[in-house]
Protein backbone atom coordinates (compact mmCIF):
# COMPACT_ATOMS: atom_id res chain seq x y z
CA UNK A 1 0.00 0.00 0.00
CA UNK A 2 1.19 3.56 -1.13
CA UNK A 3 0.31 6.88 -0.19
CA UNK A 4 -1.08 9.09 -2.48
CA UNK A 5 0.80 12.21 -3.17
CA UNK A 6 -0.71 14.18 -0.79
CA UNK A 7 -0.23 12.13 2.13
CA UNK A 8 3.18 11.43 0.83
CA UNK A 9 3.66 15.77 1.06
CA UNK A 10 2.45 15.73 4.61
CA UNK A 11 4.95 13.28 5.15
CA UNK A 12 8.03 14.67 4.12
CA UNK A 13 6.85 18.27 5.06
CA UNK A 14 5.67 17.09 8.59
CA UNK A 15 9.65 15.31 9.04
CA UNK A 16 9.54 12.97 12.18
CA UNK A 17 9.46 15.83 14.56
CA UNK A 18 6.62 16.84 17.58
CA UNK A 19 4.11 17.36 14.39
CA UNK A 20 4.43 13.85 12.91
CA UNK A 21 3.74 12.85 16.10
CA UNK A 22 0.86 14.45 16.47
CA UNK A 23 -0.37 13.32 13.74
CA UNK A 24 0.06 10.18 13.56
CA UNK A 25 -1.51 9.84 17.35
CA UNK A 26 -4.29 11.84 16.26
CA UNK A 27 -4.83 9.16 13.07
CA UNK A 28 -4.38 6.16 15.59
CA UNK A 29 -6.84 7.35 18.06
CA UNK A 30 -9.88 7.95 15.07
CA UNK A 31 -9.27 4.30 14.06
CA UNK A 32 -11.22 1.22 14.96
CA UNK A 33 -9.88 -1.03 17.53
CA UNK A 34 -10.00 -3.79 14.96
CA UNK A 35 -7.84 -1.77 12.56
CA UNK A 36 -5.35 -1.67 14.91
CA UNK A 37 -5.51 -4.94 15.90
CA UNK A 38 -5.12 -6.09 12.28
CA UNK A 39 -1.88 -4.23 11.30
CA UNK A 40 -0.36 -5.59 15.05
CA UNK A 41 -0.71 -8.46 13.87
CA UNK A 42 1.29 -7.73 10.48
CA UNK A 43 3.83 -6.17 12.37
CA UNK A 44 7.49 -8.42 11.36
CA UNK A 45 10.03 -8.98 14.19
CA UNK A 46 7.69 -7.45 16.64
CA UNK A 47 9.67 -6.22 19.57
CA UNK A 48 9.37 -7.02 23.56
CA UNK A 49 7.35 -3.68 25.15
CA UNK A 50 6.82 -3.38 28.89
CA UNK A 51 3.74 -1.76 30.39
CA UNK A 52 4.83 1.68 31.69
CA UNK A 53 1.43 2.95 32.56
CA UNK A 54 -1.01 0.51 32.55
CA UNK A 55 -4.73 1.57 30.88
CA UNK A 56 -6.27 3.94 32.58
CA UNK A 57 -9.33 5.56 32.18
CA UNK A 58 -10.17 9.15 33.18
CA UNK A 59 -12.29 12.57 32.49
CA UNK A 60 -10.74 15.74 30.19
CA UNK A 61 -12.22 19.17 30.11
CA UNK A 62 -13.40 19.86 26.28
CA UNK A 63 -13.11 23.59 25.62
CA UNK A 64 -15.10 25.04 23.30
CA UNK A 65 -15.43 28.92 21.55
CA UNK A 66 -19.04 28.19 20.06
CA UNK A 67 -20.06 31.95 21.69
CA UNK A 68 -20.64 35.07 19.53
CA UNK A 69 -17.46 36.64 21.21
CA UNK A 70 -15.36 33.85 21.09
CA UNK A 71 -14.04 32.65 24.49
CA UNK A 72 -13.01 29.78 25.24
CA UNK A 73 -15.45 27.80 27.82
CA UNK A 74 -15.84 24.59 29.53
CA UNK A 75 -18.21 22.90 27.04
CA UNK A 76 -18.17 19.60 28.90
CA UNK A 77 -16.25 16.55 30.02
CA UNK A 78 -15.21 13.36 27.79
CA UNK A 79 -14.14 9.60 28.99
CA UNK A 80 -10.61 9.36 27.56
CA UNK A 81 -8.42 6.51 27.85
CA UNK A 82 -4.42 6.73 28.24
CA UNK A 83 -1.71 4.44 28.12
CA UNK A 84 2.03 4.42 28.21
CA UNK A 85 4.43 1.90 27.29
CA UNK A 86 7.93 1.32 26.55
CA UNK A 87 9.83 -0.73 23.96
CA UNK A 88 12.58 -3.07 24.93
CA UNK A 89 15.69 -3.40 23.18
CA UNK A 90 17.40 -7.15 22.63
CA UNK A 91 19.60 -6.17 26.49
CA UNK A 92 15.54 -5.70 27.59
CA UNK A 93 16.61 -1.97 28.36
CA UNK A 94 14.06 0.22 27.61
CA UNK A 95 14.84 2.61 24.22
CA UNK A 96 11.53 3.90 23.53
CA UNK A 97 8.23 4.97 25.09
CA UNK A 98 5.49 5.27 23.04
CA UNK A 99 1.89 6.93 24.41
CA UNK A 100 -1.77 6.72 23.32
CA UNK A 101 -4.33 8.97 24.64
CA UNK A 102 -8.24 7.78 22.99
CA UNK A 103 -11.79 9.00 23.37
CA UNK A 104 -13.59 6.44 25.28
CA UNK A 105 -12.63 3.69 27.43
CA UNK A 106 -11.24 1.21 25.30
CA UNK A 107 -8.50 -0.24 27.36
CA UNK A 108 -6.80 -1.86 23.69
CA UNK A 109 -6.88 1.25 21.72
CA UNK A 110 -4.98 3.44 23.90
CA UNK A 111 -2.40 0.17 24.28
CA UNK A 112 -2.42 -0.65 21.25
CA UNK A 113 -1.86 3.41 20.39
CA UNK A 114 0.66 3.65 22.30
CA UNK A 115 2.68 0.52 20.81
CA UNK A 116 2.46 1.85 17.67
CA UNK A 117 3.63 5.35 18.63
CA UNK A 118 6.63 3.16 20.29
CA UNK A 119 7.19 1.64 17.03
CA UNK A 120 6.98 4.80 14.66
CA UNK A 121 9.77 6.14 16.85
CA UNK A 122 11.85 3.72 15.80
CA UNK A 123 13.83 4.16 12.38
CA UNK A 124 13.68 0.12 11.69
CA UNK A 125 9.73 -0.12 11.83
CA UNK A 126 8.92 3.72 11.31
CA UNK A 127 8.35 3.25 7.31
CA UNK A 128 6.93 0.26 7.16
CA UNK A 129 4.19 1.10 9.54
CA UNK A 130 3.70 4.67 8.19
CA UNK A 131 3.33 3.16 5.04
CA UNK A 132 1.25 -0.13 5.49
CA UNK A 133 -0.97 1.82 8.89
CA UNK A 134 -0.65 5.45 9.12
CA UNK A 135 -1.11 6.30 5.47
CA UNK A 136 -4.26 4.15 4.54
CA UNK A 137 -5.80 5.45 7.68
CA UNK A 138 -5.31 8.77 7.52
CA UNK A 139 -6.54 8.25 3.75
CA UNK A 140 -9.41 6.18 4.65
CA UNK A 141 -10.63 9.14 7.35
CA UNK A 142 -10.52 12.21 4.95
CA UNK A 143 -12.39 10.11 2.17
CA UNK A 144 -15.08 9.45 4.88
CA UNK A 145 -15.04 13.35 5.93
CA UNK A 146 -15.04 14.13 1.94
CA UNK A 147 -18.32 11.76 1.19
CA UNK A 148 -20.14 13.32 4.71
CA UNK A 149 -18.96 16.80 3.24
CA UNK A 150 -20.39 15.83 0.04
CA UNK A 151 -24.00 14.82 1.20
CA UNK A 152 -24.18 18.10 2.98
CA UNK A 153 -22.95 20.02 0.92
CA UNK A 154 -25.72 18.34 -1.70
CA UNK A 155 -28.18 19.26 0.30
CA UNK A 156 -27.15 22.55 0.78
CA UNK A 157 -30.14 25.62 0.68
CA UNK A 158 -29.49 28.93 -1.02
CA UNK A 159 -31.40 31.36 0.84
CA UNK A 160 -32.50 34.26 -1.41
CA UNK A 161 -35.31 37.27 -1.48
CA UNK A 162 -36.80 37.55 -4.81
CA UNK A 163 -37.08 41.39 -5.92
CA UNK A 164 -40.54 42.44 -4.81
CA UNK A 165 -41.92 44.46 -8.21
CA UNK A 166 -42.64 47.82 -7.41
CA UNK B 1 13.59 11.71 18.32
CA UNK B 2 15.18 15.01 18.94
CA UNK B 3 12.96 17.39 20.52
CA UNK B 4 11.07 14.96 22.97
CA UNK B 5 11.12 14.32 26.47
CA UNK B 6 13.03 11.26 27.08
CA UNK B 7 10.88 8.58 29.31
CA UNK B 8 12.93 5.72 28.45
CA UNK B 9 14.53 5.83 31.96
CA UNK B 10 11.66 5.92 34.03
CA UNK B 11 10.71 1.98 35.59
CA UNK B 12 7.28 0.86 35.53
CA UNK B 13 4.34 1.57 37.77
CA UNK B 14 1.54 -1.09 39.62
CA UNK B 15 0.56 -3.74 36.52
CA UNK B 16 -2.74 -3.96 38.52
CA UNK B 17 -2.78 -0.22 39.90
CA UNK B 18 -6.35 -0.50 41.32
CA UNK B 19 -5.66 -3.61 43.25
CA UNK B 20 -2.10 -3.53 44.28
CA UNK B 21 -2.34 0.26 45.75
CA UNK B 22 -5.59 -0.95 47.85
CA UNK B 23 -3.73 -4.02 49.15
CA UNK B 24 -0.52 -0.60 49.86
CA UNK B 25 -2.88 0.85 51.18
CA UNK B 26 -4.18 -1.56 53.45
CA UNK B 27 -0.46 -2.24 54.62
CA UNK B 28 0.67 1.30 55.46
CA UNK B 29 -2.64 1.59 57.45
CA UNK B 30 -1.80 -1.61 59.40
CA UNK B 31 1.92 -0.24 59.91
CA UNK B 32 0.02 3.54 61.03
CA UNK B 33 -2.23 1.69 63.06
CA UNK B 34 0.82 -0.55 64.85
CA UNK B 35 3.89 1.72 65.28
CA UNK B 36 6.60 -1.04 66.09
CA UNK B 37 5.69 -3.32 63.83
CA UNK B 38 7.23 -3.83 60.48
CA UNK B 39 5.38 -4.97 57.12
CA UNK B 40 6.23 -5.81 54.16
CA UNK B 41 4.73 -4.27 51.10
CA UNK B 42 2.78 -6.75 48.97
CA UNK B 43 4.05 -8.15 45.91
CA UNK B 44 5.57 -7.49 43.05
CA UNK B 45 8.06 -5.17 45.12
CA UNK B 46 10.36 -5.24 42.24
CA UNK B 47 10.41 -1.80 42.29
CA UNK B 48 13.82 0.94 43.42
CA UNK B 49 14.58 3.96 42.04
CA UNK B 50 17.50 5.59 43.10
CA UNK B 51 17.99 5.34 46.80
CA UNK B 52 14.53 3.98 47.10
CA UNK B 53 13.44 0.69 47.87
CA UNK B 54 10.43 -1.21 47.12
CA UNK B 55 8.26 0.25 50.16
CA UNK B 56 9.16 3.47 49.53
CA UNK B 57 8.07 3.19 45.72
CA UNK B 58 5.24 1.43 47.04
CA UNK B 59 4.33 4.06 49.27
CA UNK B 60 4.31 6.83 46.94
CA UNK B 61 2.34 5.16 43.66
CA UNK B 62 -0.17 4.74 46.37
CA UNK B 63 -0.22 7.70 48.21
CA UNK B 64 0.69 10.34 45.93
CA UNK B 65 -1.57 12.07 43.60
CA UNK B 66 -1.90 15.82 41.78
CA UNK B 67 -3.36 17.28 45.07
CA UNK B 68 0.01 16.08 47.39
CA UNK B 69 3.27 18.62 46.73
CA UNK B 70 6.22 15.93 47.09
CA UNK B 71 9.91 16.84 48.09
CA UNK B 72 13.08 14.95 47.72
CA UNK B 73 16.18 15.51 49.60
CA UNK B 74 19.22 15.87 47.15
CA UNK B 75 20.06 11.80 47.25
CA UNK B 76 16.11 10.79 46.50
CA UNK B 77 16.27 13.44 43.10
CA UNK B 78 16.41 10.35 41.13
CA UNK B 79 13.26 9.68 42.24
CA UNK B 80 11.63 12.25 41.68
CA UNK B 81 10.45 12.03 37.72
CA UNK B 82 9.58 8.48 38.98
CA UNK B 83 6.86 9.61 40.81
CA UNK B 84 5.71 12.91 39.39
CA UNK B 85 5.45 10.69 35.97
CA UNK B 86 3.42 7.91 38.06
CA UNK B 87 1.34 10.00 40.44
CA UNK B 88 0.93 13.16 38.91
CA UNK B 89 2.34 14.77 42.16
CA UNK B 90 3.54 18.68 41.96
CA UNK B 91 7.30 19.07 43.14
CA UNK B 92 8.17 21.28 45.61
CA UNK B 93 12.11 22.47 47.29
CA UNK B 94 10.76 23.81 50.29
CA UNK B 95 10.06 20.78 52.79
CA UNK B 96 7.46 23.06 54.54
CA UNK B 97 5.36 22.96 51.44
CA UNK B 98 5.03 19.56 51.40
CA UNK B 99 2.39 16.76 51.94
CA UNK B 100 5.44 13.83 51.61
CA UNK B 101 8.45 14.16 51.93
CA UNK B 102 10.97 11.28 50.28
CA UNK B 103 14.55 10.66 51.92
CA UNK B 104 17.07 8.87 50.43
CA UNK B 105 19.98 9.77 53.15
CA UNK B 106 19.06 9.92 56.93
CA UNK B 107 22.23 11.38 57.41
CA UNK B 108 21.56 14.60 55.51
CA UNK B 109 18.15 15.11 56.71
CA UNK B 110 16.32 18.66 57.50
CA UNK B 111 15.12 19.44 60.40
CA UNK B 112 12.07 17.92 61.27
CA UNK B 113 10.27 21.19 62.18
CA UNK B 114 11.27 22.75 58.49
CA UNK B 115 8.29 19.84 57.21
CA UNK B 116 4.59 21.01 57.28
CA UNK B 117 3.31 20.43 60.80
CA UNK B 118 -0.15 21.36 60.48
CA UNK B 119 -2.21 23.84 62.40
CA UNK B 120 -3.98 22.84 65.55
CA UNK B 121 -7.25 22.89 63.60
CA UNK B 122 -6.09 20.81 61.14
CA UNK B 123 -3.37 18.88 62.18
CA UNK B 124 -3.56 16.41 58.92
CA UNK B 125 -2.08 19.18 56.74
CA UNK B 126 1.38 18.26 58.13
CA UNK B 127 3.95 16.54 55.78
CA UNK B 128 3.83 12.60 56.44
CA UNK B 129 8.23 11.89 55.58
CA UNK B 130 9.55 8.68 54.29
CA UNK B 131 12.82 7.68 55.13
CA UNK B 132 15.00 5.01 53.18
CA UNK B 133 17.12 3.91 55.64
CA UNK B 134 19.76 1.26 55.85
CA UNK B 135 18.33 -1.47 58.19
CA UNK B 136 14.79 -2.17 59.86
CA UNK B 137 14.79 -4.68 62.42
CA UNK B 138 12.67 -5.40 65.69
CA UNK B 139 14.77 -5.99 68.92
CA UNK B 140 16.22 -4.23 71.55
CA UNK B 141 19.33 -1.76 70.93
CA UNK B 142 17.56 0.73 69.40
CA UNK B 143 14.78 2.57 71.02
CA UNK B 144 11.67 1.65 72.55
CA UNK B 145 8.60 3.17 72.02
CA UNK B 146 5.00 3.27 73.75
CA UNK B 147 1.68 5.07 72.70
CA UNK B 148 -1.55 4.14 71.13
CA UNK B 149 -1.53 0.77 69.16
CA UNK B 150 1.74 -0.88 70.95
CA UNK B 151 0.99 -3.17 73.90
CA UNK B 152 3.52 -2.57 76.84
CA UNK B 153 6.46 -1.22 74.75
CA UNK B 154 7.86 -2.19 71.61
CA UNK B 155 11.79 -2.02 70.48
CA UNK B 156 12.86 -1.31 66.88
CA UNK B 157 16.11 -1.17 65.24
CA UNK B 158 16.61 1.96 62.78
CA UNK B 159 20.01 1.74 60.95
CA UNK B 160 21.64 4.92 59.45
CA UNK B 161 19.11 7.29 60.99
CA UNK B 162 21.48 10.21 62.97
CA UNK B 163 20.88 10.51 67.05
CA UNK B 164 19.44 14.48 66.00
CA UNK B 165 16.50 12.88 64.28
CA UNK B 166 15.37 11.84 67.89
CA UNK B 167 15.77 14.86 69.37
CA UNK B 168 14.15 16.72 66.92
CA UNK B 169 11.06 14.71 67.23
CA UNK B 170 11.04 15.13 71.09
CA UNK B 171 10.94 19.04 70.43
CA UNK B 172 8.60 19.01 68.20
CA UNK B 173 5.90 16.52 70.88
CA UNK B 174 4.69 19.49 72.91
CA UNK B 175 2.84 20.72 70.08
CA UNK B 176 0.68 17.84 70.12
CA UNK B 177 -1.86 17.19 68.06
CA UNK B 178 0.93 19.05 64.81
CA UNK B 179 3.58 16.91 64.35
CA UNK B 180 5.20 15.02 61.47
CA UNK B 181 4.39 11.15 60.81
CA UNK B 182 7.23 9.49 60.02
CA UNK B 183 7.74 6.15 57.57
CA UNK B 184 10.80 4.15 57.73
CA UNK B 185 11.66 2.18 54.31
CA UNK B 186 14.34 -0.29 54.24
CA UNK B 187 13.86 -2.17 50.92
CA UNK B 188 10.63 -4.11 51.03
CA UNK B 189 10.13 -3.71 54.69
CA UNK B 190 8.13 -0.33 56.36
CA UNK B 191 7.34 0.68 59.49
CA UNK B 192 5.97 3.85 60.74
CA UNK B 193 6.43 6.41 63.56
CA UNK B 194 3.16 8.23 63.65
CA UNK B 195 3.37 11.72 65.89
CA UNK B 196 1.51 9.75 68.67
CA UNK B 197 4.34 7.32 69.64
CA UNK B 198 6.65 8.29 72.47
CA UNK B 199 10.16 7.19 72.24
CA UNK B 200 12.35 6.33 75.23
CA UNK B 201 16.04 5.39 75.34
Amino acid sequence: MSGSPDTADKISALGYGPEARQWWLAVMAKATLPELEQAWTEVPDKPDFRVLRAPEIGLAMVRGRIGGTGAPFNMGEMTMTRAAVQMLDASGTACFTGFGYIAGRSARHAELVAIFDALLQDPRHRQPVLRGLIVPLAERHEAGRAHKAAKAQASKVEFFTLVRGE
Amino acid sequence: MTGMADFTHIKPGFADPVHQAQACFRTILDAMAHPGRIVMVPPPAGLAVGPLGAAACAVALTLCDFDTPVWFDAAAQPAAPYVTFHCGAPLTAEPAAARFGFAGEPAALPALHTFALGTDEYPERSTTLLIEVAGLRLGNGGVRIAGPGIVDTAGIVIDGLPARFWTDRAALAELFPRGVDVLFASGKRLAALPRSTRVQF
